[in-house]
């Protein structure tokens, strides 16, 4: 795997500090705000941390703004990110990015959607699995893993592409923070 | 080759317990498929709705009900006999199943019920933020609330325990942000032992709540709170967490998580029997501090009730009634901080689908400037832009009753312009009660019930009802007929039209029906654009499985 060459970095082991990696995705219902974050918590649970995940359903879904909050780290209490207090925040649509921002804290690194144009994915669904893959350059957890997660919460004929937007994505991130 | 070694290892890992990271409600179907419940009963209703969905993909026996009264009436029949049922619905859905529920307290069950109720503080997704734990005062029975989704998992099978130990309904409370957050649960084998098989045995005076059976009923019920209580005082339910000596907290459910976060040092007790109470260790825990603050999302319930038996705690400020805690207003009520708090972040809210097939329906609407007595479902949407097509929504199947009732009362110019909009789901919940009363009190000008049926219960995620013909697994049911039912009523104009198709057919139709002074219903009839696809995968699976079973039956095969 390589070694992700700057920007705020979270171990698999633990977080900044050794604590909580807070993680906050965002967008539109319908995005696959939630699938991207299922499949975060999933990982993380793969590679042994404690983990919870929190989000709202039901009448959100139609359209409106979603958001989905991972938390993992040694352990976790409440399952919703305080104020401020997201290490990393994953917005899927341009219009979601103004109005989330004060999740995230200072140091915190945000991942907006032109990071990966969708015109240069082989599926434009794949947003959310690509703009993953750009977290993932700041997570140490093994490759293998990602791709089960993956393989785990989307069907078979959708593998191969979401493994080339995460493949995408993670270049995308690597090229930023080398820039 | 295999060794006694390698064989035992295999066996050992077959029964370690199962690990997941799942959602509460995952968790509480599991505890129930783990605990061999018999038999899961509800209506959909966030955040309750994947409970009985979850029970059912691994293997439990689940079944959508009309509505909520009927769903707990079944399961009061299957507790009767002997049965461990589960029965679920979303904190509103408890006032409609209230009727039975205060009675079965009364009569006790045979076997074991328990009745999730999934409460919505901050209103995610409901038209109120009642707080339930109300209800098991008012009706009587025992309430436990998980914090997290292995407590999910370890209450529902208490919940069972309990209420096969003192034969009496239990109440699991649990909230949105439990329900839906997903954290780590470990399984347990056979957590209880097993289930008696189901058998009839008569008690008479025990189940017929005729005023001379329900008055000792009522003593015996009042007996066994008494007991429980007690029971309560020492039960593993209820946890005290040590720390510092001067701040003590008071808290349960999902609070509990966001205290332990706000205030790591604080010694925390942490309540999972809500009702009753255990008011002797609740007092000799407050007693050790200087200070004692009750933390709990929704009303001062704890609070009220521990200051009334005389032990001095500290509530929250009133502002913290409203909406969900987290970890800030936590951090705030302990700091007794009763500043304005920043208003929420902007969010974009929902809206129908581009594609909604009540995109024309509200459209007319707005243009015939109708007066829309609304009710609960995606369609309820149409209050929003572009439409503002809805003046009333209150609570599931209220359209109808609110509709005629408008009728009744305003100028006939203004009371031909009423209509009443109710979705397919929510027809068979409660509208039906509403179409009788059409029928039965006409208003002069008459009346106008525009059913939407887009074929599935849309905004709790695509579930069946009886209007569809399919059970909760999309399996073939029974059919019941929307517009069937309203002919049968005597309805004088039933008709059924598809309004992305003939827009303009529609909203001729609807010009004459307002015109007229007769009672009619219009069936608005076009699939949700989310579930079609799914609903014709499940219509030729039925009808596939249809014919072979056919060609089984007949036992004779094709020359």
């Amino acid at each position: 795997m390589p070694e992700p060459t700057g920007g705020s970095r979270a171990g698999a082991a633990a977080g900044p500090g050794g604590g909580v990696v807070n993680v906050v995705f965002a967008g539109l219902g319908g995005q696959g705000v939630i699938k991207a974050s299922d499949i975060l918590a999933d990982a993380v649970f793969r590679a042994g941390l404690d983990v919870k995940k929190a989000e709202i359903h039901g009448m959100s879904q139609r359209g409106g703004s979603v958001t989905s909050d991972v938390r993992f780290g040694p352990e976790v209490l409440s399952p919703m990110i305080p104020e401020g207090q997201a290490d990393f925040l994953v917005v899927l649509a341009p219009t979601q990015v103004e109005n989330n921002l004060h999740v995230l804290r200072k140091s915190g690194v945000l991942f907006q959607p032109d990071l990966v144009p969708e015109a240069s994915l082989p599926n434009r669904r794949s947003l959310n699995v690509a703009l993953l893959g750009a977290l993932a350059h700041h997570l140490s957890i093994p490759d293998e893993i990602w791709r089960a997660s993956i393989r785990g919460a989307l069907p078979e004929r959708l593998h191969d592409v979401n493994f080339k937007a995460f493949e995408m994505g993670r270049a995308a991130a690597r090229a930023r923070a080398a820039a | 080759m295999e060794t006694a070694d390698t064989v035992q290892a295999a066996n050992a890992a077959a029964t370690v317990p199962e690990r997941g990271l799942w959602s509460g409600d995952q968790a509480v179907a599991a505890a129930a498929f783990d605990a061999e419940v018999a038999l899961g009963t509800g209506y959909p209703g966030t955040p309750s709705t994947e409970i009985l969905e979850a029970f059912a993909a691994l293997g439990g026996r689940a079944q959508w009900a009309p509505n909520e009264k009927v769903a707990l009436e079944v399961g009061l029949g299957a507790a009767f006999a002997g049965a461990r049922v589960l029965v679920t619905m979303k904190h509103v859905g408890v006032n409609v199943a209230a009727d039975p529920l205060f009675t079965a307290a009364y009569t006790g069950v045979d076997g074991a019920l328990v009745l999730v109720s999934a409460d919505d503080p901050g209103m995610a997704s409901s038209q109120n933020e009642q707080d339930n734990r109300r209800y098991a005062v008012a009706a009587g029975l025992p309430m436990l609330e998980p914090a997290s989704s292995q407590e999910a998992y370890d209450f529902t099978i208490a919940a069972l325990e309990l209420s096969g130990r003192w034969k009496i309904p239990v109440l699991l409370r649990m909230t949105t942000r439990v329900c839906h957050s997903r954290s780590i649960v470990r399984r347990r084998a056979a957590p209880l032992p097993p289930a008696p098989p189901p058998r009839f045995v008569r008690d008479i005076r025990g189940r017929v709540m005729i005023p001379g059976f329900a008055r000792p009923a009522h003593r015996r019920l009042r007996q066994k709170l008494h007991e429980i209580e007690g029971w309560a005082e020492t039960c593993p339910l209820n946890v005290r967490r040590d720390g510092d000596r001067k701040l003590g907290v008071i808290t349960a459910g999902i609070s509990f998580q966001h205290v332990r976060e706000a205030a790591p040092d604080a010694s925390v007790l942490k309540l999972g029997t809500v009702y009753p109470l255990p008011l002797d260790l609740i007092r000799a825990f407050a007693a050790r501090f200087e200070r004692c603050v009750v933390v709990e999302e929704g009303d001062p319930f704890f609070a009220d009730a521990i200051r009334a038996a005389g032990i001095p705690v500290e509530a929250k400020g009133e502002m913290y009634r409203f909406g969900e805690l987290n970890v800030d207003r936590v951090r705030r009520i302990l700091a007794r901080d009763e500043s304005p708090e920043p208003p929420p972040a902007k969010a974009k809210p929902p809206e129908l689908c581009e594609a909604c097939p009540y995109h024309p329906v509200y459209g007319a609407l707005q243009r015939m400037d109708c007066i829309v007595a609304g009710d609960i479902g995606c369609y309820t949407l149409g209050v929003m832009e572009p439409y503002q097509a809805m003046d009333t929504c209150v609570a599931m199947g209220a359209s109808v009753g609110v509709g005629l009732g408008l009728r009744h009362v305003l100028p006939e110019a203004e009371a031909r312009r009423v209509v009443s909009v109710i979705g397919d789901s929510t027809f068979m919940h409660s509208g039906l009660n509403g179409l009788v009363e059409m029928v039965y009190n006409p208003p002069a000008t008459g009346h106008v019930l525009l059913v939407l049926d887009n074929g599935t219960t849309a905004m709790t995620g695509q579930q069946e009802h009886p209007g569809t013909g399919r059970k909760l697994d999309h399996s073939q049911a029974g059919h019941v007929s929307i517009e069937g039912m309203a002919r049968a009523a005597g309805v004088t104009h039933v008709d059924v039209v598809d309004p992305v198709r003939d827009p303009a057919g529609f909203e001729r139709l609807l010009r004459a029906r307002l015109a007229s002074n007769d009672v009619s219903v219009i069936v608005a009839r076009r699939p949700c654009v989310l579930a079609a696809a799914d609903i014709r995968h499940y219509e030729k699976l039925n009808a596939d499985k249809a014919a072979a079973g056919a060609c089984s039956a007949c036992g004779v095969e094709d020359a």
